[in-house]
């Protein structure tokens, strides 16, 4: 029974990795593919939760970490090129 | 345009801690788990690519005076002479020793020079990849 749901859910989150893979390819501006590369990420992090409790491991639980660091980081980036056009600048009040 | 990213830098006080904890971890955690040297160095420069991010690039060179190129160098200078000592003494290269001690309060603990080894490539990665990153964003 529980097997069923947790196979159900990973379906569910693939649907919707594709969703937001369309947005990828398709949007229309740059904020709109930022959004969906961590909405993208965040699925990404949900799924391997459940591909662990599915295949009842623990090996999979430093990959959540490390996906979660580098989704905040490349999210935060990205935005940050948004904002002001560069990224890692030398100076900060100019 | 003033700009105004007090979340950001607040947040990144924080977190910055975090990763580098989930470093440590890593580190240790390569010699019977998944983790290692270079996953290790990965994380931890990923750290400094937050903070100079968060912050500008003088502003944490000044606060962190450490030339990266001279952290790479050192890295490989540490992992080839771990990897050398032991042809002195009649062993074949890259030759691990590893003894297991008790501790009190710990237990069984195990003391090896691989520890020697993983240090060296995760400075050498760290080195590396925060040259490439800084030099990268020094263009415009």
């Amino acid at each position: 029974m529980i097997d069923t749901m947790l196979i159900t859910a990973m379906v569910l989150f693939g649907i919707s990795i594709a969703v937001a893979l369309y947005r990828i390819i398709r949007g229309p501006s740059l904020p709109d593919r930022v959004i969906s590369m961590d909405f993208i990420g965040v699925n990404l992090i949900s799924a391997i939760a459940v591909f662990s409790v599915l295949f009842q491991t623990r090996a999979y639980l430093e990959v959540i970490l490390i996906l979660g660091i580098l989704a905040f980081i490349s999210t935060i980036a990205l935005s940050k090129f948004i904002e002001r056009g560069v990224i890692i600048e030398r100076k900060r009040d100019s | 345009m003033k700009t105004n990213d007090v979340i950001l830098q607040m947040i990144t006080k924080i977190v910055v801690f975090i990763i580098l904890t989930l470093a440590v971890y890593l580190f240790f955690a390569g010699h019977h788990n998944p983790g290692g040297g270079f996953i290790a160095g990965l994380v931890l420069s990923s750290a400094f690519v937050l903070l100079f991010l968060a912050f500008d690039t003088e502003t944490i060179i000044k606060g962190l005076p450490l030339n990266f190129k001279v952290t790479a160098a050192v890295g490989a200078l540490l992992a080839i002479s771990s990897g050398i000592v032991p042809t002195l003494f009649g062993h074949p290269f890259l030759n691990m020793v590893m003894l297991t001690i008790n501790l009190p309060l710990i237990g069984k603990f195990e003391l090896g020079t691989i520890v020697l080894f993983e240090a060296g490539v995760a400075l050498a990665v760290v080195g590396v990849v925060v040259t490439i990153i800084l030099s990268i964003s020094e263009d415009v």
